[in-house]
C-alpha cells in the first residue's frame, strides 16, 4: 500500500488491515514515521521517536505472525507531551522542566504500550496544559491543519490538547492522547475535525500525568473517529492503586457499545447553553443534531441547566487555585531549570520560577495564590467549591429525565494565531460549553457534524452520566454517521 | 476587586515567582480584571450548600502499611540541577 493510503487508515482500519496482513506494522510506522517528518511546519510534536516506532513494530510484526497480537498490535501514536514516559524527554511545553527525563512511565501509557501500540513521539501543548488555543507552549504554537477558504493565515489548532489534534487531523498518527481539565480534549478535536473523548473522572489513571488541577484533569483519546475513540479508551483506561482517585469499576468493550440501540433514549437540550450572541451557523448545526439523533430514535427534550452560566468563573478559581499547588514542586531543585545567578535559597526558587513558567501559567499561579491566601479563601475557593456542587447537581436533575445531553463543543471555528491574545478572558470562553461537564466529572465527546462558511469544522459535544460512556458512544456514532463530515481535507494541507 | 501594585508584589513572594518591577502595573490590571469578572458568583445563593472538593463521590481507600517502593535514589537524582553524594544540592541555607 503506498505511504498515503496506510496515514489514511483508521485505528480500526489498521488493525483489522494488519491481522489481515494487508501490511506489515513496519510499512505502517514507516509511513508515518514519513507523514510526521513531511508535517514538521505544523509543529505538532515535541519530540520524535521514530525508533522506538520502528523497534515496537518489529514486536508486533513477530506477534501478528506468531498469532499473539493484542488490542492495539502495532497501532502508531502521538502522545501529548504530558504523559511521563520513561526514558524520554517530557516537558509540558513547558520551560521550567527542560532537562527532565521520567525514570517512570505514566500508567496510561503503560497500558497502551502493553496493548501493543507503538509511540511515534510526543506532541504539543499549552504549557501545563494552560490554554485553548496551543499558542502558550514554550516551543512555539502548533498549526491547525485546516485553513479559511482563500486564506493561508495559519490558524490556531485549540488547546491545551492541540499538538494532538492536528497530527490526527494532518494524519501524522493513526490517534493520540490527549488530557482534558476544562475542555483540552474536546475544544481542539472541534477545532480540527477530529473526535475527542474525556471520560468519566477516575476512569483513566492521572498517575504520571504531569497534574494540573487534578480534581479535574482526565486524560483521553483524540481519533478520526468514533469508533476509533472507543478501541483506544478502552485500552488506556482502568483502575490504578498508583492514583487515589482512580475508580474500580470493569471497563467495558466500549466498540462493542456502536451499536446500542437508541431508540426510546431521551437526548436533553440544555436552553442555558443558547448564549447571547451565539454564532448562527453554530446553532444551525446543532438543530441539525438534534434532528440526526431523532432519526437515530432519540426524543430531544429540553431541559435545565440554571448554574451553567457560573461554570467559567467556578473553573476559573478551582483549577489555579490547584495549580498553585500543583507547580509548587518545580522549584529547580529535583528537577528541570534553575537559574543560575547565585543567591540565597529563596532567591533561587524566585529567579528559577520567574525564567521557567510562561505568562499564562505565571497568570494562573497568581490567581490560585491569592484565591487560597489569608482572608479570601471563604469568598473565592469555598464559595466556587459550593457553586461546583450545584452545577454538579443540575446535571445529577436532568439526567434523572434524559440519558445523554447534546451541545455545541465551542462557541466557534478555529481563530488564527494571534487573535484573542489581548485578553485573558475572551480566551477562557473557548470553553463555556467543555467547563460544566468537567466540574461535574462527566464524560463527553466532541463528533465533527460540518463546516462554516470559512469552511472549518465545527463539533458537537454529547455529555452522559458518570461511567455511561457507553451511551454517549452509541449517540456520537449516530451523529457520526449522519453529518457524513470529510476530515480527509485537512491531510493534503499538512 | 482591584488589585494594587503592592499586593501584586506580595502575591508573587507568596508563589515564589520573581517579577520585574515594570511588569506589576500590567499584572495588576490583568489580575483584577479576571477576579472583577470572577466576582459574578457572588450573585449565587450558596447558603446550605456544601463544598464540592472531587468530582468523584468514592472514599480513599486502605492499603496495607508496607514499603512497595524505594531504592531508587540515583534514577530521582539523575535529573537534579545539581547532586552531590547521594543528595540533592541547594545554595548555603544555614550560615
Amino acid at each position: 500500500m503506498a505511504a498515503a493510503a496506510l496515514t489514511g487508515l483508521t485505528i480500526a482500519e489498521a488493525r483489522d488491515g494488519l491481522l489481515a496482513k494487508d501490511f506489515s506494522a513496519r510499512e505502517l510506522a514507516e509511513a508515518h514515521i514519513g507523514a510526521m517528518e513531511a508535517g514538521r511546519g505544523l509543529n505538532a510534536f515535541l519530540t520524535e521517536t521514530p525508533e522506538r516506532a520502528l523497534a515496537g513494530a518489529q514486536e508486533a510484526d513477530r506477534r501478528i505472525a506468531a498469532g499473539e497480537a493484542r488490542g492495539l498490535e502495532g497501532v502508531p501514536l502521538g502522545i501529548k507531551d504530558l504523559f511521563c514516559t520513561e526514558g524520554v524527554a517530557t516537558t509540558a511545553a513547558s520551560r521550567i522542566l527542560q532537562g527532565f527525563t521520567p525514570p517512570y512511565e505514566s500508567t496510561v501509557t503503560r497500558n497502551l504500550w502493553d496493548a501493543g501500540a507503538v509511540m511515534l513521539g510526543k506532541t504539543n501543548l499549552d504549557e501545563f496544559a494552560m490554554g485553548s488555543s496551543n499558542t502558550t507552549s514554550h516551543f512555539g504554537p502548533v498549526e491547525n491543519p485546516w485553513r479559511r477558504k482563500g486564506d493561508n493565515r495559519p490558524l490556531v489548532p485549540g488547546g491545551s490538547s492541540g499538538g494532538s489534534a492536528a497530527a490526527v487531523a494532518a494524519h501524522l498518527c493513526a490517534g493520540a492522547t490527549g488530557t482534558d481539565t476544562g475542555g483540552s480534549i474536546r475544544q481542539p478535536a472541534a477545532f480540527c475535525g477530529v473526535v475527542g473523548l474525556k471520560p468519566t473522572y477516575g476512569r483513566c489513571s492521572r498517575y504520571g500525568i504531569v497534574a494540573f488541577a487534578s480534581s479535574l484533569d482526565q486524560a483521553g483519546p483524540i481519533t478520526k473517529t468514533v469508533r476509533d475513540a472507543a478501541i483506544l479508551l478502552r485500552h488506556m483506561a482502568g483502575f490504578d492503586a498508583r492514583d487515589s482517585t482512580s475508580v474500580e469499576r470493569e471497563v467495558p468493550d466500549f466498540e462493542a457499545a456502536l451499536s446500542r440501540p437508541l431508540k426510546g433514549l431521551r437526548v436533553g437540550i440544555p436552553k442555558e447553553y443558547r448564549v447571547d450572541g451565539m454564532d448562527p451557523e453554530i446553532d444551525a448545526l446543532w438543530q441539525k443534531g438534534i434532528g440526526w439523533l431523532e432519526e437515530a430514535g432519540l426524543e430531544a427534550v429540553e431541559i435545565g441547566l440554571p448554574h451553567t452560566q457560573y461554570a467559567l468563573p467556578v473553573y476559573y478559581i478551582l483549577a489555579p487555585a490547584e495549580a498553585s499547588s500543583n507547580l509548587a514542586r518545580y522549584d529547580g531543585v529535583r528537577y528541570g531549570h534553575r537559574a543560575e545567578g547565585g543567591g540565597d535559597l529563596l532567591e533561587m526558587y524566585e529567579a528559577t520560577r520567574g525564567e521557567g513558567f510562561g505568562a499564562e501559567v505565571r497568570r494562573r499561579i497568581m490567581i490560585g495564590t491569592y484565591v487560597l491566601s489569608a482572608g479570601y479563601y471563604d469568598a473565592y475557593y469555598l464559595k466556587a467549591q459550593k457553586v461546583r456542587t450545584l452545577i454538579a447537581r443540575d446535571f445529577a436533575a436532568a439526567f434523572e429525565a434524559v440519558d445523554v445531553i447534546l451541545t455545541p463543543t465551542a462557541p466557534g471555528a478555529a481563530f488564527a494565531i494571534g487573535e484573542k491574545e489581548d485578553d485573558p478572558i475572551s480566551m477562557y470562553l473557548n470553553d463555556v460549553f467543555t467547563v460544566p461537564a468537567s466540574l461535574a466529572g462527566l464524560p463527553g465527546i466532541s463528533v465533527p457534524a460540518g463546516t462554516d462558511g470559512d469552511g472549518l469544522p465545527l463539533g458537537l459535544q454529547l455529555m452522559a452520566p458518570s461511567f455511561d460512556e457507553e451511551t454517549m458512544i452509541a449517540a456520537a456514532a449516530a451523529i457520526e454517521a449522519r453529518a457524513g463530515f470529510d476530515g480527509a481535507a485537512a491531510a493534503g494541507g499538512a | 476587586m482591584s488589585l494594587d501594585k503592592a499586593t501584586v508584589a506580595r502575591i508573587a513572594a507568596l508563589a515564589r515567582i520573581r517579577v520585574a518591577e515594570d511588569e506589576l502595573d500590567g499584572l495588576a490590571r490583568e489580575l483584577s480584571n479576571i477576579l472583577g469578572w470572577i466576582e459574578q458568583l457572588d450573585a449565587v445563593d450558596t447558603s446550605g450548600v456544601p463544598p464540592m472538593s472531587r468530582a468523584a463521590d468514592q472514599k480513599l481507600r486502605w492499603r496495607e502499611d508496607v514499603v512497595d517502593d524505594g531504592g531508587i535514589g540515583e534514577k530521582i537524582l539523575a535529573n537534579a540541577p545539581a547532586a552531590k553524594d547521594g543528595f540533592f544540592t541547594v545554595p548555603k541555607v544555614i550560615e
